[in-house]
């Protein structure tokens, strides 16, 4: 997903010049060629995140689109406020491109890990969140996040499906169960170990790479008394969303994604994965406990 | 380049405009001591009016010591970019002037401040904004505070456009001595380290403080520190 981000973000560097990158060291070697073509538009603060944000804020105040990337912990969790203040509050938008989604930088450990960047954007409301879940979803969400003048983000992982699901923006059926039948959404990179969880169960399955905004409509028409949310970022981050669309109907709701504990644990994104339930079998564990009380 | 703009009020005009602001006492040293050093820009520096406040030509002042605004509303109203009726309702539910400003509500404003720390970022962003756009006219003036300095935001600030050479940032430090821990060496050197010009002026000298304003010079981002005696 990086590399089609760079190639992607190199050619409308060339293709507009309204286009503007601004980094803070991480990614840079990847951008040289763009810097050495647009020295005025790529700009590598250096190791600088707060300045990022607000140096893209700048760009935008005079009608640049800039796109901001770094790692999601830095690009997020350190420069929450200059997001809040220097984009928000200002009034302009920009396009932000995270890598090291949840525990992908699991050998670099909890300092390298942002699990909770999507419910951070949650707190300022306004942002459309798109989370890819295989490399060719990453092209047009980025191509179609600098044409418009909103802020976005745009969390890029290591993780991947198998296969893509490009114009997933709204909840997209892959596997429909019988009428009435429990709903479980999947967002991202999280699919296919969802698919292989639920392979057994009677369910819906549908699929997203856009969190923000949340596809409420599809999720009304789709969901009958049982939802499941399987999350790549924080566990219950989409919670709100999903009981405020069926506020006005019975229903249960399990959220999965990845626990707020700090596991102070290396490994391999799988281990990571594994340990916060999200692999196929923890996935198959819990979403059968709770459709089938008393089954576990 | 700054435009000289012709004086056609007298400062004694921005002071009853000043009266007319209440309910921000807490502070009003900070206001005051930033007066001079707004009316001298507004008045002979800024190349920005109420008519070109839009324009994509005009300099950029940023007021990122977004306390105690009483004097740069004040000074927006003595240059016609708002109206003075309102300065009799800061802060109050229908106001446009609150205690920090907000771009959104002020003409002429051209960020929302107050959180310490955000104005020279959005500073240095928008001067290579309109760098890459090939506007080389404008400059942009960001104001911050010697507490303000504190913010670390500002050194990632100070030290990356030093590198770079920003030659259309002046960064203006309003001086009135209120850092908890002081700036020992004096605040210019600050900036001087990572490759800026600096001058330290008094920040009530109208002279000085617009021979530091325009002191500038090409390949180096300018940093004027007005000091303000007494405050």
């Amino acid at each position: 997903m990086r590399d089609t981000f760079v190639g992607t973000s190199t050619a409308l560097l060339a293709e507009d010049p309204r286009t503007a990158l601004v980094l803070a060291d991480i990614s840079a070697a990847d951008f040289a060629p763009a810097a050495r073509r647009h020295p005025d538009r790529v700009l590598n603060v250096g190791i600088r995140e707060q300045l990022m944000i607000g140096v893209a804020g700048g760009l935008a105040l005079t009608g640049l689109r800039p796109i901001v990337h770094s790692y999601a912990t830095f690009l997020v969790d350190r420069a929450y406020e200059q997001i809040k203040l220097d984009l928000d509050h200002q009034g302009v938008g920009a396009v932000l491109v995270s890598v090291g989604a949840s525990y992908d930088a699991a050998r670099s450990g909890r300092t390298h890990q942002s699990p909770g960047d999507v419910a951070l954007f949650d707190t300022l409301g306004r942002w459309t969140v798109r989370v890819p879940g295989h490399p060719s979803e990453v092209a047009p969400l980025l191509r179609s996040a600098v044409a418009q003048d909103g802020s976005v983000y745009l969390r890029l992982s290591s993780q991947s499906n198998t296969a893509g699901h490009p114009g997933a923006d709204r909840l997209r059926v892959l596997r429909r169960g019988t009428p009435g039948a429990p709903l479980v959404v999947a967002v991202g990179p999280v699919l296919d170990a969802t698919l292989t969880a639920v392979a057994a169960l009677d369910v819906t399955v549908a699929y997203t790479h856009t969190p923000r905004p949340f596809d409420t409509a599809g999720l009304r028409e789709l969901a009958g008394r049982e939802v499941v949310l399987v999350e790549p970022y924080l566990a219950g981050t989409s919670a709100r969303v999903v009981a405020d669309a069926l506020a006005d109907r019975p229903h249960r709701l399990l959220g999965l994604g990845v626990t707020e504990v700090d596991l102070h644990r290396y490994g391999d994104p799988a281990d990571h994965a594994r340990w916060h339930g999200l692999d196929a079998a923890g996935l198959c564990r819990s979403i059968t406990a709770f459709l089938v009380p008393g089954a576990g | 380049m700054s435009v000289p703009t012709t004086t056609t009020e007298p400062m004694a005009s921005v002071t009853p405009l000043l009266t007319r602001i209440t309910g921000d006492e807490k502070h009003a040293p900070s206001a005051h001591s930033t007066l001079d050093v707004l009316w001298v820009l507004y008045d002979r520096v800024l190349a920005t009016t109420p008519a070109t406040a839009e324009d994509p030509d005009r300099d950029r002042f940023l007021l990122s010591k977004g306390h105690g605004p009483a004097a740069f509303y004040a000074v927006l109203a003595a240059k016609g970019f708002i109206p003075p009726e309102w300065l009799d309702d800061l802060a109050g539910p229908d106001s446009r002037l609150g205690h920090h400003p907000d771009r959104l509500l002020v003409p002429g404003v051209e960020i929302g401040s107050g959180s310490l720390g955000h104005g020279l970022g959005l500073g240095v962003g928008t001067a290579l904004g309109l760098r890459a756009q090939g506007l080389t006219n404008p400059r942009v003036y960001v104001l911050i505070g010697d507490a303000e300095l504190d913010e670390g935001a500002n050194h990632e600030a100070v030290a990356y456009a030093g590198a770079i050479g920003l030659d259309s940032v002046t960064a203006i430090v309003v001086d009135n001595a209120s850092a908890t821990h002081g700036w020992p060496g004096g605040i210019a050197g600050r900036f001087t380290v990572a490759g800026w010009t600096a001058v330290t002026v008094d920040g009530r000298d109208h002279e000085e403080i617009f021979a530091g304003l325009t002191g500038h010079r090409p390949g180096r981002p300018h940093a004027v520190v007005a000091r303000i005696g007494g405050a």
